[in-house]
């Protein structure tokens, strides 16, 4: 097994399928009447985050309990973070602490492969800078298997602002390794250059939403910050959501089965309408409890044998 | 003060001939010396110029001292360097410009040259007194903003203009500061995977052709530094085959490091302007030896360790330089002794009006040379550097040639590749 | 890229270490069929019928094993008992001696364990410490009436006090030997016992 999980490049198909067949076997003792399983009994996780992300550090907190791992949070507010301690010298604290695993959020890009080079423990990244964030690539894939069956050969479009998300370069990588087309979409300014040869070169981009729509098993919309006007990114909301947002009528171009995915937390009325968030073809809420059972198969295969 | 006979030597690449040394100049091909080194199998370069360095003093004592700096020079084949203006306080004014030069006379291991800065605290908004400091003890006759570009267009001309009267020179540290707001890497594929922040090549090719129109307009010199891409490359080209008055740097980092290297996160890698692709490391070869890139400058900045051990966006740009640029430049080239003088001597002194360096080593000449074993393989271990950091792309490198001495003014600053002080 | 499976052959530990001096055919195909029928007649015995019975396999070989007996039963009687499999892997005391291990499915008849008899099915019973485990994980699943346990082949050299309601086959073995249980559903359509390794 792998040791750590900085990028979604760091598994392979078999890996990942792995990942995603353990995930159902949790997601499946997760509807017991005792969720609590006694695997990482002893074991240390520890929660390093630099960033509020209240939604992911519950779902890791959760995933580790349910495994009955100790947990620890060190947030970075109200510690010696906020005092200027450098991240070396906190991952040597955590180290002395004995950590068996270290879920590090943070806004640098890079931090957790800089962490995994302190601590002897696994480095699972729950999101760094604009870079990655690959355990929701895995929830949002085995969201997709779950709703459709399989991966490979589903035609994936991600939209909106893919340059500033981790989300959406850990699922080009994870979808791709699993067979999946992907097309990215969004302004031009959005989408970062040479995506394709950064990537993975079968990656498509577009400029035009209405023209992938209809081709489109999953549509995966990603949050875009309104903030990004002031940096010339586009006009104006008004603008970005009438071409890149989806709404029921742009919804209705999909095909019937087609899924409609999100990372959360969302803009409704930017990127995505209400109507769409709620309908029946919307993951969102799936989402999030699939991303416990995702965090727990990781955290099991990552700790649950000979370290 | 000691006489010394270097036996054997070849003078940049020639055939093995007698070198003496008596006096502080070159006084013969033979004779008697106090001492006599056995040169067989070496090359005696002119004393090597660094018109890019950044000594950290005063500021910055825990990453590098004008001695310490001084040391690592010597080291590495110098027997002058240019000690960049962005230290704290900022060399703005004649009497920082006159410490530093001091402090260099002090240390005695090089000569060391202050550059003064274009604006006053770098902050490019207005003309620092560039004259006080060219007719300060410290002579300054290059004056650079470097670690921030002289953006304003206006601001640019006026300094190009104003440094004629002193025969100065501005060295411009090109880069479009709009362009590369958060900037970590080159901008491309790499930096696209990695989700740092691009530094476009064209944020440095967009102002190295604004800065050599301008100059051309005022009839003024322009020195660029640390180009980085093969675009630059072209600019410069098409502007020297206009006439213009520019010259150019390369860095030896840019002749073989590639943006690959920011994979690992490690900060080591992380410098200002960054490392570019194989393709543009492949123009700048080629321009380095065409002659549209002039000359090999280190921008040796040495970082304390807790500026470089941390996140990639967190730390600071940068790589300590002097002491692997000649065996780099060498891996680079191969033993292309003349081109090596040229482009790391010779050419470079030129440029900054230094007298008594870069000179060949002719009888009567001021003794400023370096001796060069081409044959001796070195691993780059950073702990053995002179300089007080270590932040060195090269750590476990392999890196050919060995700098075995070094004279400044027919007094050894390295001997049998130590230093002497 | 491979990832061992739980395999209940196989020794806590790494004991077995002894050189594959021989190998012994302890129960061909046939002779397994024929243990097979006989623990199916010894349930429907001890529990009359095996009327409110569960029977759960242990991942991989005590699931097949399990669907082997309730069709034998239903063959014998014309009786249908649900079938099930129910994984041990997280429950396991020896996570930490080898690397990740794949988990097993684990598939509890839809009607539930509460009150019924469960007889857990696995392949070879050795250390105990499997069984151990499916008990921990039986308790998580549901409150059975009582837990009973039937084995292929018992090897002997428990570390834990347990023992076997039902046992097809006793070998006497020595520790450094090794025995594998093939099934024509998990191993290639070949139905056998083997006992492999130790002193010549």
């Amino acid at each position: 097994m792998i040791k750590h999980l900085r990028s979604a490049a760091d598994l392979d198909a078999d890996t990942a399928t792995l990942i995603l067949d353990t995930a159902a076997e949790m997601a499946a003792l997760a509807g017991r009447e005792v969720k609590k399983l006694p695997t990482l009994r002893g074991r240390t996780v520890v929660n390093l985050f630099y960033e509020d992300s209240t939604r992911t550090r519950i779902s890791f907190e959760a995933a580790a309990k349910r495994l009955s791992a100790d947990v620890i949070n060190f947030s970075a507010k109200g510690s010696s973070v906020s005092k200027g301690e450098s991240l070396k010298d906190t991952a040597l604290t955590l180290q002395a602490m004995g950590a068996d695993a270290v879920v590090i959020r943070h806004p640098a890009s890079g931090a957790p492969h800089r962490l995994a080079s302190w601590v002897d423990g696994s480095v699972i990244n729950a999101g760094d800078g604009t870079h990655e964030h690959p355990t929701q690539a895995l929830l949002d894939a085995y969201t997709m298997r779950s709703r459709l069956g399989r991966i490979d050969g589903l035609k994936v479009a991600i939209v909106g602002d893919v340059l500033h998300s981790r989300v959406a370069r850990s699922n080009v990588l994870l979808l791709t390794t699993l067979g999946a087309q992907v097309t990215l979409v969004g302004p031009p300014t959005l989408i970062p250059i040479d995506v394709a040869a950064a990537l993975s070169p079968g990656t498509k981009v577009s400029y035009d939403l209405d023209s992938v729509l209809p081709a489109t098993d999953v549509v995966m919309m990603l949050r875009v910050q309104t903030e990004r006007m002031q940096d010339s990114y586009f006009p104006s909301a008004r603008e970005y959501s009438r071409r890149y947002g989806l709404d029921a009528p742009r919804m209705r171009k999909l095909p019937e089965h087609a899924i409609v995915m999100h990372p959360g937390p969302m803009n409704r009325g930017m990127e995505i309408a209400p109507e769409v968030a709620d309908s029946s073809r919307s993951t969102i809420v799936e989402q999030v409890a699939n991303g416990v059972s995702a965090r727990m198969a990781v955290l099991y295969l990552l700790l649950g044998g000979k370290a | 003060m000691k006489s010394y006979l270097i036996k054997g030597v070849s003078v940049v690449g020639g055939k093995p001939a007698d070198l003496l040394i008596r006096d502080g100049v070159v006084a013969g091909g033979g004779g008697k010396a106090d001492e006599t080194i056995d040169a067989a199998g070496l090359v005696a370069l002119p004393g090597l110029v660094d018109l890019h360095t950044h000594l950290r003093e005063p500021g910055r004592e825990d990453a590098e001292t004008v001695e310490t700096g001084s040391r690592a020079a010597a080291l590495g084949g110098y027997t002058a360097v240019f000690a960049m203006a962005n230290t704290s306080p900022v060399a703005d004014t004649a009497g920082v410009v006159e410490q530093v030069w001091r402090l260099g006379r002090e240390a005695g291991l090089v000569d060391v040259q202050p550059i003064g800065a274009v604006t006053v605290g770098l902050a490019g908004k207005q003309l620092a007194e560039l004259g006080a400091m060219a007719t300060s003890a410290a002579g300054v006759r290059i004056f650079s903003d470097d670690g921030h570009c002289v953006a304003d267009p206006r601001l640019m001309r006026r300094a190009l203009e104003y440094v004629k009267a002193f025969d100065g020179i501005i060295a411009q540290h090109a880069e479009e500061p709009r362009l590369t707001e958060g900037a970590q890497m080159h901008e491309g594929e790499v930096s696209t995977r990695l989700g740092l922040t691009g530094w476009p090549a064209v944020a440095e090719e967009a102002i190295i052709a604004r800065d050599v129109l301008l100059a051309e307009h005022v009839g003024s010199r322009l020195h660029v530094c640390h180009v980085s891409t093969a675009g630059s490359v072209e600019v410069l080209r098409q502007a020297k085959a206009r006439g213009v008055r520019v010259t150019a740097e390369v860095t030896p980092h840019h002749l073989l490091l590639t943006d690959e290297l920011a994979a690992s996160y490690d900060p080591v890698y992380k410098v200002n302007p960054p490392l570019r692709t194989a393709a543009d490391v492949q123009a700048l070869r080629q321009a380095l030896v065409d002659g549209v890139i002039d000359i090999v400058a280190t921008d040796h900045a040495p970082h304390a360790v807790e500026d470089k051990e941390c996140e990639w966006a967190y730390a600071r740009p940068g790589m300590v330089g002097l002491e692997t640029a000649l065996p780099v430049v060498l891996s680079v080239l191969g033993e292309k002794w003349e081109l090596i003088a040229e482009r790391m001597s010779r050419t470079p002194a030129r440029i900054a009006g230094l007298t008594g360096h870069g000179t060949d080593l002719a009888v009567g000449s001021p003794a400023n040379l370096t001796l060069v074993d081409p044959s001796a393989r070195r691993v780059v271990d950073p702990a053995e550097l002179a300089s007080r950091s270590r932040n060195t792309p090269y750590a476990g490198t392999t890196l050919p040639g060995r700098i075995v001495a070094t004279f400044l003014r027919g007094e050894p600053t390295v001997l049998d590749g130590k230093a002497v002080k | 890229m491979a990832y061992p499976r739980a395999d209940t052959g196989s020794p806590t530990g790494s004991r077995a270490t002894g050189a594959a001096t021989g190998t012994k055919i302890i129960l061909s195909g046939s002779d397994l069929q024929r243990v097979v029928d006989r623990i199916a007649h010894q349930i429907l015995e001890k529990t009359s019928g095996a009327t409110g019975t569960v029977l759960l396999g242990i991942p991989t070989r005590g699931v097949p094993l399990a669907r082997r007996l309730a069709s034998r039963i239903h063959a014998f009687e014309g009786i249908d008992i649900p079938v099930g499999a129910l994984d041990i892997t997280l429950y396991r005391d020896d996570l930490r001696l080898h690397a990740t291990r794949a988990l097993g499915k684990t598939d509890i008849p839809g009607d539930g364990l509460d009150g019924r008899r469960v007889i857990l099915v696995d392949d070879v019973l050795f250390s105990g410490r499997t069984v151990r485990a499916a008990l921990d994980a039986l308790s998580d699943v549901g409150r059975p009436s009582s837990v009973q346990l039937a084995v292929l082949v018992d090897r002997g050299h428990r570390e834990l006090p347990i023992r076997a309601d039902y046992v097809g086959k006793n070998i006497p073995t020595a520790l450094a030997e090794k025995v594998k249980v093939s099934l024509a559903e998990t191993d290639d359509g070949v139905d056998e016992v083997k006992l492999y390794g130790g002193a010549a």
